[in-house]
C-alpha cells in the first residue's frame, strides 16, 4: 500500500489503515456477560408477583401496561396494596440505600386506577371444556378460580356465606378495606367468566365428583372457629368471640353495642382490628390483654401502634386469670430465656363490661372427615402433598386450611399455585415451576447512580375520624406521587438500559440496540477490563473467566 | 446558557448520574448515550485495560464533535494518547488530527486556528491536547504563549498524574507521595516530594483567560457540559480533566470510574469553572470520602498503609490538602461540612 498519489505531501508513504484492523480481544481474560438476576422484591412475594416487572411500566406512567403484568399473578391489586404486610418491602434493596420502595401503594395506585377505569384482564387460553369447583371465596378460592379461568377452564365457585370474600368481608374491618373496592375487585373476577354461588355450603365433597361431574375441586374454606379457653369466672360477664363480632359488623343491620369498657384478649392482627373496631363504636375504654410483650406479638408492629394512636390501651405481659362481673384479674408475666411468659405471682385488676376472645382461628374440617384419603394434621390444618393436592385425587386445598402464614397474600399465592398443578393434573402433566435466577443482592448494585429520593408518605385520617368513624385510615398516592414511588425502584438485577454500559467502555466495545433491545457486547475489541459492570447500577453484568 | 446538569432533573430514578436514562428527555441525556455519537476514537487503539484517558478524550472529543457539528481539528501533544491511537499506519481518530511534537501542541493549534481564520473558516473549530507530562512541563511555555495570546483553541489537558506512556516517571503533575519510577517508594521520604509540582488550572485563571474548567471521567454529564460550553466561547480556553490510569496508580481495571469518583468526593480533585480569571461554578460533593479512602485503592500509595501501620502522618498532610480545597472552593454546604 505505498503512495504514489502525487497530491499527498511528502513523507506520506503508506496509506494510514483503521485501528478496527487491530482485535483487542484477545487480550481479555475475563468476559462481560449481560445476566439477569431475580430481584429481592421478587422473591419475597407470596403471591409470585413480578413487582419490579410492573414497576418497570408504571415508572413510564403506563399504568394500564403495569396492571396487566400485576393481574398475571394477582387478580386484587387494590385490596393487595391495601391490606398485604408486603414482605416485598422488607426485602428491597433500596432499604439499604434510603428507605424500601413503597411497592404497596403504587399497587394500590394501579388497583384504583383499574376499578375507575374498568380495565379487563385479557383472557389468555381457549376454552378447555373441563369444570372445576372451589369451595369458598376468600381470596384464596377467588384467585385459584380466576387463574383457572385464564387457563380455560369452567370454574364454579361455592360459597356458604351470604357474600363473597371470606376474611377479608367478615375479618378486615372497613377501615383498613372499603368495601366498594372489595366488591369492585370480586366483581371482575366473576365477569371474568367465573359461576359464583353464593349461600351453597358444600357438605359432600364426593358428590362433586361423582354425581356433579367436576374434574377437580380447590377446597380453601379458611379458619373460622373461634379458639376458646376457660377462664375461672365467678360470675362472668359478657364474653364474645372476635370473629364473630367481626362478622357480625358486616351482616347486622343495627350498630353493635359491645359496651363501655371493653377487654381484647390476644395479641394477633384480629385483636388489634376488634379493639379499633370497639373504639369506632363509642367504647371509651378498649383494651387489649396479651400475655406477651410487643416483640413477641404475632400482629405486625404498624397494627399495634395505629391502635395506641386511636386511643387503644395495651396491656402487655398479663394473663386473665379470673373474672367477677366486671372484675378482671389479670397476672403479671415475664419472659424467660426461650421467649416464653412466665407467670410472677404477681397480680392487678381491670375493670370491663365485656371479654371479647380473640385467640385465633381454627379449621372446621368436619365435613372432610368422611372423605377418602383427606389427612388432617395435628393442629387441625389439611395436609396437602407439593401440587397442593390432598389425599383424595383431584382435590386440592389451600389458603388458611393448609399450614400457612395465614395472609390473604399467601392465600391468592396458594390459589395461583393450585391453579396450575390443576391445570396440568387435568392434562395428565405435572406442573414444573419456572427455575429462580440467582438473587440480586444489594452488594452486586453500583448504587451511585441513583438519586436520593427517600420513601413518600400516603396521606392518614385525622385521628377524630379515625376513633369515631369506618373510614379508610391510610389514604391514596395521587398519580404524580405514585409515579415518583415507582421511579424509586432501582431495578435490581435487570437492565433498565441507562446506557451506562455503552458510555464507559474505553474501547467502544458495546453496541447500543435501541429502546427495549438493550446493548451487546463486541468482544473482538473488548479486552475485559471490567468497568462496564463496575459501573452497572443495577448489576446486570457479570465478569466471568475467559475459557482458556 | 447551558444549565449545569447538577441543576435538572431530580426526581427521575438516576437523575442526570447514568450515561442516559430511558425516562430523560432526549435533549437531557449526554451524547455518550446516542447511537450517533462520533467516536472520536474507534476500537483498536491499543490504550491498556480501563484506561482513563481513552474514555476521558473520547468523551470531551465526542461532545466537543457534537457542539460543532463535526467541524473539528484536533491538535496532539506526544504521549500516552498519541501513541496508543497511531502505531503507524494504524489510526483510531475519526476527526482531522495532526501530531507533531511534545511540547509544542499549543503552538501547533495556534497556527492551525490561523489558517483556518486566513481561509474565512469561522466554523471550523480547534483542540489542542495532550497529557499532564506536555502540558505542566514540557509544553507549558507554548501553553503560556496561547493563553497570552488568547489564541481560538480550547486546550485539554488529559491529567494521569506521570508520564505513563515511557514507564511512569514523575511529572510536575504527580502528587505527593505517589510512588513513580523516579520518585521511589524507599528511604526516608518515600514517593514524591511534598510541596512542589504545579496547579495548571489555576495558573491558567493568572492568564485570565476567558474559560478554564475542571473534569473528569467520573462525571460525564459534567464534563460534556463544559465542553459544550467552552466550544460556545471563542479565544483561548482551557480544561483539565482527571484520567486515572491503572497501570501507573496501581488500581485495578475495572476502577478507573470509582477512583476518580474518590478523588472528587474526598475534595482532592475540585470540580469548577472559571471565566476571566473568577470561579464561576463548583460541584458539590455528593457523598464525602475521606483522603485514606482514595488513598488505599491505588498501589502507588501502598507505602502509606504498610502491615507494620499506616503512615498517619503523611495521610493526614493528604486530608489536609482535601479539606483546604473544600474551603476554598466551597465544595460542601455549610450544613454538610461539619
Ligand atoms: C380480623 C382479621 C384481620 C386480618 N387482616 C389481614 C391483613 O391485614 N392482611 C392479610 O394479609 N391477612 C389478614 N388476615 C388474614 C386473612 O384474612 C386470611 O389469611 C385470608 O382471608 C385467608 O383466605 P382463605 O381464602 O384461605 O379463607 P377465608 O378468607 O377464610 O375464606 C374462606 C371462605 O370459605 C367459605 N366457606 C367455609 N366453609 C365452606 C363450605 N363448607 N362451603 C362453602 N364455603 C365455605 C367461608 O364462608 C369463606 O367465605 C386477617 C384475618 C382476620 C381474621
Ligand atoms: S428496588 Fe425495586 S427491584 Fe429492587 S427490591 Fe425494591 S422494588 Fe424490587
Amino acid at each position: 500500500m505505498s503512495n504514489t498519489d502525487p497530491k499527498l505531501p511528502y513523507a506520506i508513504t503508506l496509506d494510514p489503515g483503521t485501528s478496527l484492523a487491530n482485535h483487542t480481544g484477545s487480550w481479555r481474560t475475563f468476559m462481560p456477560v449481560y445476566r439477569d438476576a431475580l430481584p429481592p422484591c421478587n422473591n419475597a412475594c407470596p403471591a409470585g408477583e413480578n413487582i419490579q416487572g410492573w414497576l418497570y411500566h408504571a415508572e413510564e406512567g403506563n399504568y394500564q401496561a403495569a396492571w396487566n403484568v400485576l393481574v398475571q399473578d394477582n387478580p386484587m391489586p387494590a385490596i393487595m396494596g391495601r391490606v398485604c404486610y408486603h414482605p416485598c418491602e422488607s426485602a428491597c434493596n433500596r432499604k439499604d440505600l434510603d428507605e424500601a420502595v413503597a411497592v404497596h401503594a403504587v399497587e394500590r395506585f394501579l388497583g384504583d386506577e383499574a376499578l375507575k377505569q374498568g380495565w379487563m384482564p385479557e383472557a389468555t387460553h381457549a376454552d378447555t371444556g373441563k369444570r372445576v369447583l372451589v369451595v369458598g371465596a376468600g381470596p384464596s378460592g377467588l384467585s385459584a378460580a380466576y387463574h383457572l379461568r385464564r387457563l380455560g377452564h369452567a370454574v364454579t365457585i361455592r360459597e356458604a356465606g351470604p357474600m363473597a370474600g371470606g376474611m377479608m368481608r367478615f375479618g378486615i374491618p372497613k377501615y383498613r378495606l372499603p368495601r366498594d373496592i372489595l366488591d369492585g375487585e370480586i366483581a371482575r373476577i366473576v365477569n371474568f367468566g367465573v359461576t359464583l354461588e353464593l349461600n351453597q355450603k358444600v357438605e359432600d365433597i364426593p358428590a362433586a365428583f361423582e354425581s356433579e361431574g367436576f374434574d377437580a375441586v380447590f377446597i380453601a374454606v379458611g379458619a373460622h372457629l373461634a379458639k376458646r379457653i376457660d377462664i375461672p369466672a365467678h360470675a362472668a360477664g359478657r364474653i364474645l368471640d372476635a370473629a364473630s363480632v367481626l362478622h357480625d359488623m358486616e351482616t347486622s343491620p343495627e350498630p353493635l353495642q359491645l359496651g363501655r369498657r371493653v377487654i381484647v384478649y390476644g395479641g394477633g392482627n384480629t385483636a388489634m382490628d376488634v379493639a379499633r373496631t370497639a373504639k369506632r363504636l363509642g367504647a371509651e375504654e378498649a383494651m387489649i390483654v396479651y400475655r406477651r410483650s410487643r416483640t413477641e406479638m404475632p400482629a405486625h408492629d404498624f397494627e399495634a401502634t395505629e391502635a395506641e394512636q386511636e386511643g387503644v390501651l395495651i396491656h402487655w405481659l398479663r394473663t386473665i386469670k379470673h373474672i367477677d362481673e366486671t372484675t378482671f384479674t389479670v397476672e403479671k408475666m415475664e419472659i424467660d430465656a426461650n421467649g416464653r411468659p412466665q407467670a410472677t405471682g404477681e397480680f392487678e385488676t381491670l375493670e370491663a363490661d365485656t371479654l371479647i376472645m380473640a385467640l385465633g382461628q381454627d379449621v372446621d374440617t368436619s365435613f372432610l372427615q368422611s372423605v377418602p384419603g383427606v389427612k388432617i394434621a395435628r393442629d387441625g390444618v389439611v395436609d396437602v402433598d407439593e401440587h397442593m393436592m390432598t389425599g383424595y385425587t383431584g382435590l386440592f386445598a389451600g389458603g388458611d386450611m393448609v399450614p400457612s402464614e395465614r395472609t390473604v397474600t399467601v392465600a391468592v399465592g396458594h390459589g395461583k399455585k393450585a391453579a396450575h398443578h390443576i391445570d396440568a393434573w387435568l392434562k395428565g402433566q405435572t406442573y414444573v415451576k419456572p427455575a429462580k435466577h440467582p438473587l440480586a443482592a444489594f452488594d452486586k448494585l453500583n448504587t451511585w447512580y441513583y438519586d436520593d429520593a427517600p420513601q413518600l408518605v400516603q396521606p392518614q385520617l385525622d385521628i377524630i375520624r379515625r376513633q369515631t368513624s369506618f373510614d379508610e385510615v391510610i389514604g391514596d398516592l395521587d398519580e404524580s406521587t405514585a409515579l415518583f414511588e415507582a421511579r424509586r425502584c432501582l431495578s435490581c438485577g435487570n437492565c433498565f438500559e441507562c446506557d451506562n454500559c455503552y458510555g464507559v467502555c474505553p474501547d467502544n466495545a458495546v453496541k447500543k440496540l435501541g429502546p427495549g433491545k438493550r446493548f451487546e457486547f463486541l468482544y473482538d475489541f473488548c479486552k475485559g477490563c471490567g468497568l462496564c459492570a463496575a459501573e452497572c447500577p443495577c448489576g446486570a453484568i457479570d465478569m466471568i473467566p475467559e475459557a482458556s | 446558557m447551558t444549565e449545569h446538569p447538577s441543576q435538572s432533573v431530580k426526581f427521575y430514578q438516576t437523575g442526570t448520574h447514568t450515561v442516559g436514562n430511558r425516562l430523560l428527555d432526549e435533549t437531557k441525556r449526554t451524547v455518550q448515550a446516542s447511537v450517533d455519537r462520533s467516536n472520536a476514537i474507534t476500537s483498536g487503539h491499543r490504550a491498556c485495560q480501563g484506561c482513563g484517558e481513552a474514555l476521558g478524550a473520547r468523551y470531551a472529543l465526542d461532545s466537543a464533535m457534537r457542539a460543532t457539528d463535526g467541524q473539528l481539528v484536533a491538535v496532539n501533544a506526544t504521549g500516552c494518547l498519541e501513541v496508543f491511537t497511531t502505531p503507524y499506519p494504524e489510526t483510531s481518530w475519526q476527526l482531522p488530527w495532526l501530531h507533531s511534537l511534545f511540547g509544542n501542541a499549543p503552538a501547533v493549534a495556534t497556527g492551525v486556528a490561523a489558517a483556518f481564520r486566513v481561509k474565512g473558516r469561522k466554523d471550523v473549530r480547534v483542540i489542542a491536547q495532550g497529557g499532564d507530562g506536555s502540558t505542566t512541563d514540557i509544553g507549558f511555555g507554548c501553553l503560556s504563549g496561547m493563553f497570552e495570546r488568547n489564541d481560538d483553541v480550547l486546550y485539554i489537558c488529559y491529567d494521569n498524574e506521570a508520564y505513563m506512556n515511557t514507564g511512569v516517571q514523575r511529572s510536575s503533575a504527580t502528587p505527593p507521595f505517589a510512588r513513580t519510577a523516579t520518585t521511589q517508594a524507599i528511604g526516608e521520604a518515600p514517593g514524591n516530594v511534598f510541596g512542589t509540582g504545579k496547579n495548571l488550572p489555576l495558573i491558567a485563571m493568572a492568564h485570565n483567560i476567558p474559560y478554564v474548567a475542571t473534569a473528569s471521567v467520573a462525571d460525564l454529564h459534567d464534563l460534556e457540559y463544559k465542553v459544550t460550553k467552552a466550544m460556545g466561547m471563542r479565544g483561548a480556553r482551557y480544561i483539565h480533566i482527571l484520567v486515572p490510569c491503572p497501570l501507573g496508580w496501581g488500581s485495578a481495571s475495572d476502577a478507573t470510574i470509582q477512583v476518580a469518583r474518590l478523588a472528587i468526593e474526598s475534595g482532592l480533585f475540585p470540580l469548577f469553572e472559571a471565566e476571566h480569571g473568577e470561579v464561576t461554578q463548583v460541584s458539590k460533593i455528593r457523598r464525602r470520602v475521606m483522603a485514606e479512602d482514595y488513598l488505599k485503592v491505588q498501589k502507588r500509595f501502598a507505602h502509606l498503609f504498610r502491615k507494620e501501620g499506616k503512615d498517619v502522618d503523611k495521610i493526614a498532610v493528604v486530608q489536609r490538602m482535601a479539606d483546604h480545597n473544600i474551603k476554598r472552593f466551597g465544595l460542601m454546604d455549610e450544613e454538610t461540612a461539619q
